[in-house]
């Protein structure tokens, strides 16, 4: 291997990289304004979570204080109140899921109407039935609170953003990138030189996973300005574990690279790596719960074992050896994937 | 003197379309040699193979009396038909990367003065036009100071002026005492540069050797065309075969002095007299024929 070639090569893609200022300037953006914009929805007093339709009203934006329903019920949180002037109006909203609950104002007794199909609306049908009924002088249920400092959504939401991201980058800009250059001849140029597919892999694979890496610390220095992360753990491994992600999720990009000339056909593979990828590795919302086999499904991500250690380390001050075994997975999926994307890369189309 | 290049019964096949069927040829150091032939004639099929791009269904490549080694594809220097070039990077920093691939090089300055370049030399690749593309792309394939340069079909899409400039330049490479092979479509081009042809179709070489061999064996006579209204007379009332092609007629010889005193004593007026020598591209078509190939 001459690493003068390697060198060369690593040093052309980076130039090409950071001199495309809309793609460099998109990369930092994106995650950026995705935290921002969670941070807003989720941050403020302003989230709801369930729309509630009210009939009859002469305006959508309805005054709580003036709605003539049970008081129990307005004072409920994470509830947003929408006016419709008569019941076809709301219950066609309803019908399309676009509220969650129709209820006529005026004494009662109440009438409310709700799909079958929306579990929003059997939660809300819930609220709104104890919201109906006195409440006991004393419940037999005690609240306890959580020890220690809590965990915000954001704090929680944050860095599966943050891998989402490397994910989609990696495979894009490795995949993406190297298959329209054997489409349009840029390999097969390549290929005649003394350049080795090892020497071009090798430096495809370094100049992302230094991109990623560079991302990562600016995104997260300036979300951190923002939304102050609690960081129970250490930043040096929380390093340490993104790089063995970003390095796994590059090498899966090589594989996708090794083959192939249709931009097309890559996109629909790329769309049917990252999509699941995306969902089932817990990137914005927990799989606890779920079925056994789709927990199980997840594991072959590596995205998922990226995530699990990096929220180990920051929210239970998790050290390296106690999220070893996803270390472990994380190297020995990176390795594979090499070993795949070397043994199939083709420059030819 | 050991031949640079031997290429002994090579065969490509895809599916059941043969693109190269069994051709031969070898190239002693120093000549220009051109492969000709209409699209789909194997012409870039041949050429990739002996590159090393494509593996061939049978046959050898001999380089210098071996079969090639790693060594090389440091000792050739590829201009491709088609090729895009990494992207955002200027004409300077993309010849630095090809260098750096190599052990023996050009310096950038040779490079500039040889293929021209000083212009746009700072330019992004994709900001050039096409005849400082086709220079840049010469000036790449010329990087690593190569024994034995394939140029396919360079001129494709220039100017004529883009067009001479280019031979101007590939004179000068040969007169190195490079080995060049060209693929053309342009019989001019073959005719001006290349001291040896091979003509393919189908697969095949159908004819080789120098241009002047090919149109001695494969287009003899001189053809003297005259506007249909100098000619008064019938057709058959002259002694030489006539043939009326739309508002001209055309007379074959072998002895044009001959013909131009017939003209003369039957009293043809020569005012607007051409005098057509055989050419390349009359032993190009008489060859692979007039039929629109696609």
């Amino acid at each position: 291997m001459s690493f003068k070639r390697l060198w060369s090569i690593l040093k052309a893609r980076n130039l090409e990289f950071f001199r495309d200022r809309s793609a460099f300037g998109w990369n930092f953006l994106f995650p950026f304004l995705l935290v921002a914009g969670f941070g807003i929805i989720f941050g403020g007093k302003s989230y709801t979570e369930y729309k509630i339709g009210i009939f009859p009203s002469e305006s959508k934006q309805v005054s709580i204080e003036r709605l003539n329903i049970p008081q129990r019920f307005k004072d409920m949180s994470y509830l947003k109140f929408i006016g419709f002037s008569n019941a076809g109006e709301g219950l066609e909203k309803l019908k399309h899921h676009r509220i969650d609950f129709l209820l006529k104002a005026g004494d009662g007794p109440h009438q409310y109407w709700i799909s079958d199909a929306s579990p929003k609306g059997y939660v809300v049908e819930q609220m709104f039935k104890a919201s109906l009924i006195a409440p006991a002088s004393e419940l037999n249920a005690e609240k306890k609170e959580i020890q220690g400092s809590a965990i915000r959504y954001i704090d929680w939401l944050f860095p599966g953003i943050l891998a989402m991201n490397m994910m989609f980058s990696a495979l894009w800009g490795v995949g993406y990138v190297v298959v329209r250059y054997r489409k349009n001849g840029v390999l097969k140029r390549l290929k005649v030189t003394p350049l080795t597919a090892f020497e071009y892999i090798t430096a495809q694979a370094i100049s992302r996973i230094f991109l990623l890496m560079f991302t990562l610390v600016i995104v997260w220095t300036g979300c951190d300005l923002i939304f102050a992360f609690n960081v129970q753990g250490s930043y040096i491994d929380l390093f340490i574990i993104f790089f063995l992600g970003s390095l796994s999720l590059t090498a899966l990009g090589l594989v996708l690279a090794s083959r192939g000339t249709s931009e097309e056909f890559t996109t629909g593979i790329l769309n049917f790596i990252s999509w699941p990828m995306m969902f089932l590795s817990e990137v914005w919302f927990s799989l606890e719960g779920a079925p056994g086999w789709i927990k199980s499904f997840a594991k072959i991500f590596p995205l998922t074992h990226m995530l699990t250690a990096a929220r180990k380390v920051m929210h239970d001050s998790a050290g390296l050896i106690d999220v070893g075994p996803e270390i472990m997975i994380l190297s020995l999926m990176t390795l594979g994937f090499l070993t795949l994307g070397a043994a199939l890369f083709s420059w030819n189309k | 003197m050991e031949p640079i290049l031997e290429v002994n019964n090579l065969v490509k096949q895809y599916d059941k379309v043969v693109a190269v069927d069994g051709i031969s040829f070898a190239l002693r150091q120093g000549v220009c040699f051109g492969l000709l032939g209409p699209n789909g004639a194997g012409k870039t099929t041949t050429i990739e193979v002996i590159e090393d791009v494509i593996r061939p269904t049978a046959g050898e490549v001999l380089y210098k009396g071996a079969p090639r080694r790693p060594s090389f594809r440091e000792e050739v220097g590829i201009q491709f038909q088609s090729t895009a070039l990494l992207n955002l990077l200027t004409v300077r920093e993309t010849l630095e990367t090809f260098q750096s691939f190599f052990t023996k090089t050009a310096t950038v300055e040779e490079l500039v003065r040889l293929c021209r370049l000083d212009e746009f030399l700072d330019q992004y690749n994709d900001k050039i036009s096409g005849g400082q593309r086709q220079r840049f792309l010469l000036a790449l394939a010329l990087v690593n100071r190569p024994e034995l340069l394939f140029l396919d079909e360079p001129s494709t899409g220039l100017d004529p002026q883009g067009r001479r400039n280019l031979w101007d330049l590939i004179q000068g490479i040969k007169a190195e005492g490079k080995t060049i092979i060209l693929t053309t479509h342009y019989m001019e081009e073959a005719q001006y540069l290349c001291d040896e042809v091979a003509i393919m179709d189908y697969g095949k070489i159908i004819a080789q050797g120098t241009p002047a061999e090919l149109i001695r064996q494969y287009s003899r006579g001189i053809t003297v065309v005259l506007p249909r209204h100098r000619f008064a007379l019938e057709a058959d009332g002259f002694p030489l075969p006539v043939r009326e092609i739309k508002d001209t007629i055309e007379i074959k010889t072998d002895d044009v002095n001959q013909c131009l005193k017939q003209l003369i004593t039957h009293g043809v007026d020569l005012s607007d007299i051409t005098i057509r020598s055989p050419n390349l591209e009359t032993v190009f078509l008489n060859l692979t024929g007039r039929k629109l190939r696609e």
